[in-house]
């Protein structure tokens, strides 16, 4: 951890998620308005970043078209957004490390069943999926959270089957297995503790690209619905109103390269400072 | 070379196949009805039946997917049932649109990025070399509809420079010659440049990554030992080289790229396969959802067995692997 906190790119990638997850959990202290109030429309609408609408109140980036405070819909829209994120890649993470596990310990036709599957799941084209996914069934947080985790668990099952392969004939998987220890507990006691190394980076790098994701689900309207905020939807609404207010837009768009930055960042840095072969 | 050819072909015509399949399941499984979409509320019962007849629906899931093969085998890919149009005018009107768009940003995000990356590695650990791994880091990261967004905002409503979308303006039909080509480069100009920076960044931390790995090879040692000049050995000798990763992800990004077109064309209004497939989905529209797929995937499979072929002619080892199975 400290070595991790030496690296610029480890610091900076947990700072800016570490700030984004504190603001999103403690919402309702960061910002004192409600995300879906519309009050006074066509008095507070269209106010511009840093300044005060007509009843005093302060908004430091501005407000839209429903005269709504940009800054507590980013705040709010970050539960979902990183909410949808993480959850989406524990989804990934639990089906690739049983299926990469199991096709990587089980060998013969479970294991050649299972990386066919793999294959042949990583040859779908993602985005075509995942707009039938959405598109077909009614749209709603849930949905995108569980296609996102289907869709993207072959890269962590691939990661964890290379790891068991290569941990299984090792001297102290042997041992266990001369003790008596049941093919179970060797693999989750002994073998996979052991293969995670590859799966943490991964996942810091998959939740990066399941925000980016659900945002363009939702920019497309097949995502988190309105009025709940999400930064892609937030990012819809702001470029219909592109030309008066700009600010809408951008906001959350600034937010989402932030916070995939910083997980690409970390998931990088995570990986020379976990991998000791590869820091040199 | 041969027999492994064929076996990718094999294998590759299977995923076509798996995915036609799941996509055709995927739409008969979910909620919502085409038949009742296209009547409206007040259709009768009969009315429904009768048009569920008229487009083959009431077969067997089964017949209907047989049936449905064996057309599109023949080259008839029914109607779309949206618009009425044959599906396969509508996809060739769509498809050199997206094929442009996607094979010029391909190509030009491709040569930067080697040259950007190139540099970056001769460079190593410099502040240059920093700077643009936070640039490939930060474009990599950004939606491609977002940037999009705020590219229409400066060059269109703040520069006036640009178009914002389409793929031609309202007087195209009367432009000829000059005029019509900077008609056409003006509408290009952003969603190139949109799908064009994405790529960049991609690509760039890949190169830098491939260089870098190549760099520590002793070849390269010997050919600074022999006095080779450093653009000599970095452009040369390495770079060379590190081409096999980069060509290998270059087969793997089509598809990528296919579907980073998807948002981009929504943004710009693009008249492309994305758009279409987007429609079509939001339309129930069968015919054209099951035909786009099947392009979408025949593309994925070709982009991978591309990746592979290129990678075997640059490099000979990959060749001689490959005999010897």
């Amino acid at each position: 951890m400290r070595l991790l906190l030496r690296d610029a790119r480890g610091a900076f990638g947990c700072m800016v998620l570490l700030v984004a997850l504190v603001c999103a959990v403690a919402a309702p202290l960061v910002t004192n308005a409600a995300p879906n109030a519309q009050g006074d429309i066509v008095a507070t609408r269209f106010v511009p970043p840093l300044s005060r609408d007509v009843h005093g109140a302060f908004h430091p980036l501005g407000t839209d078209r429903f005269g709504r405070d940009v800054w507590t819909r980013l705040i709010y829209g970050a539960r979902v957004s990183l909410g949808v994120g993480i959850l989406a890649v524990l989804v990934s993470l639990a089906l690739g490390v049983v299926i990469g596990a199991a096709a990587g310990y089980w060998r013969g036709p479970v294991s050649v069943s299972l990386l066919a599957l793999t294959d042949f799941a990583l040859a779908l084209p993602r985005v075509v999926l995942l707009l039938l996914l959405a598109a077909l069934w009614q749209p709603s947080t849930l949905l995108v959270i569980v296609v996102l985790g289907l869709t993207g668990w072959m890269g962590i099952a691939r990661l964890v089957y290379g790891e068991v392969r290569s941990l299984a004939p090792r001297a102290f998987v042997e041992g266990a297995v001369a003790a008596g220890a049941r093919k179970w507990r060797i693999l989750r006691r002994h073998i996979l503790p052991n293969a995670m190394t590859p799966v943490i980076v991964a996942a810091a790098l998959g939740v990066g690209n399941a925000i980016v994701l659900e945002a363009g689900l939702s920019y497309l309207g097949l995502g988190v619905q309105a009025p709940t905020p999400s930064w892609g939807n937030m990012i819809t609404s702001g470029s219909d109103t592109l030309v008066n207010a700009p600010w809408v837009a951008i906001a959350p768009g600034f937010a989402l390269v932030l916070v995939v930055v910083a997980c690409t960042l970390l998931g990088d840095a995570l990986r020379d400072v976990l991998d000791p072969h590869a820091r040199g | 070379m041969l027999a492994r050819l064929g076996h990718r072909l094999l294998a590759g015509l299977a995923v076509v196949l798996g995915v036609v399949t799941l996509t055709f399941l995927l739409l008969h499984v979910a909620p919502g009805d085409p038949v009742r979409l296209m009547l409206g509320p007040r259709a009768t019962a009969a009315q429904v039946a009768a048009q569920r007849r008229a487009l083959g629906l009431d077969a067997s899931l089964p017949q209907q997917f047989a049936t449905w093969i064996g057309r599109f085998g023949r080259g008839d890919w029914g109607t779309s049932i949206a618009s009425g149009q044959p599906v396969r005018a509508l996809l060739a009107k769509a498809w050199p649109a997206t094929a442009w768009l996607v094979t010029l940003s391909l190509v030009i995000s491709y040569l930067i990025a080697l040259g950007v990356g190139a540099l970056q590695a001769a460079r190593g650990g410099s502040r240059l070399d920093t700077l643009l791994s936070v640039t490939s880091v930060t474009l990599f990261a950004v939606p491609g509809y977002w940037l999009g967004l705020m590219l229409v905002l400066v060059f269109t409503y703040w520069a006036r420079l640009l178009p914002a979308f389409g793929i031609a303006g309202l007087d195209a039909d009367y432009l000829h010659g000059p005029s019509w080509l900077l008609d056409r480069l003006r509408h290009l100009a952003l969603p190139l440049a949109t799908l064009t920076l994405i790529g960049i960044g991609g690509a760039a931390r890949f190169v830098r990554g491939a260089m870098l790995d190549t760099l520590h090879q002793p070849f390269i040692t010997t050919a600074q030992a022999k006095g080779l000049t450093p653009r000599h050995v970095i452009g040369w000798h390495a770079l060379r080289n590190a081409l096999t990763p980069v060509v290998i992800l270059l087969g793997l990004s089509l598809p990528a790229l296919f579907s980073g077109a998807v948002f981009v064309e929504a943004v710009f209004a693009w008249p492309g396969v994305g758009r279409v497939l987007v429609e079509a989905v939001r339309a129930r529209d069968y015919p054209v959802v099951m035909a786009a797929v099947t392009i979408s995937a025949v593309l994925v499979v070709a982009g991978n067995m591309l990746a592979d072929v290129l990678a075997a002619g640059l490099d000979p080892r990959v060749r001689a692997h490959r005999a010897t199975p």
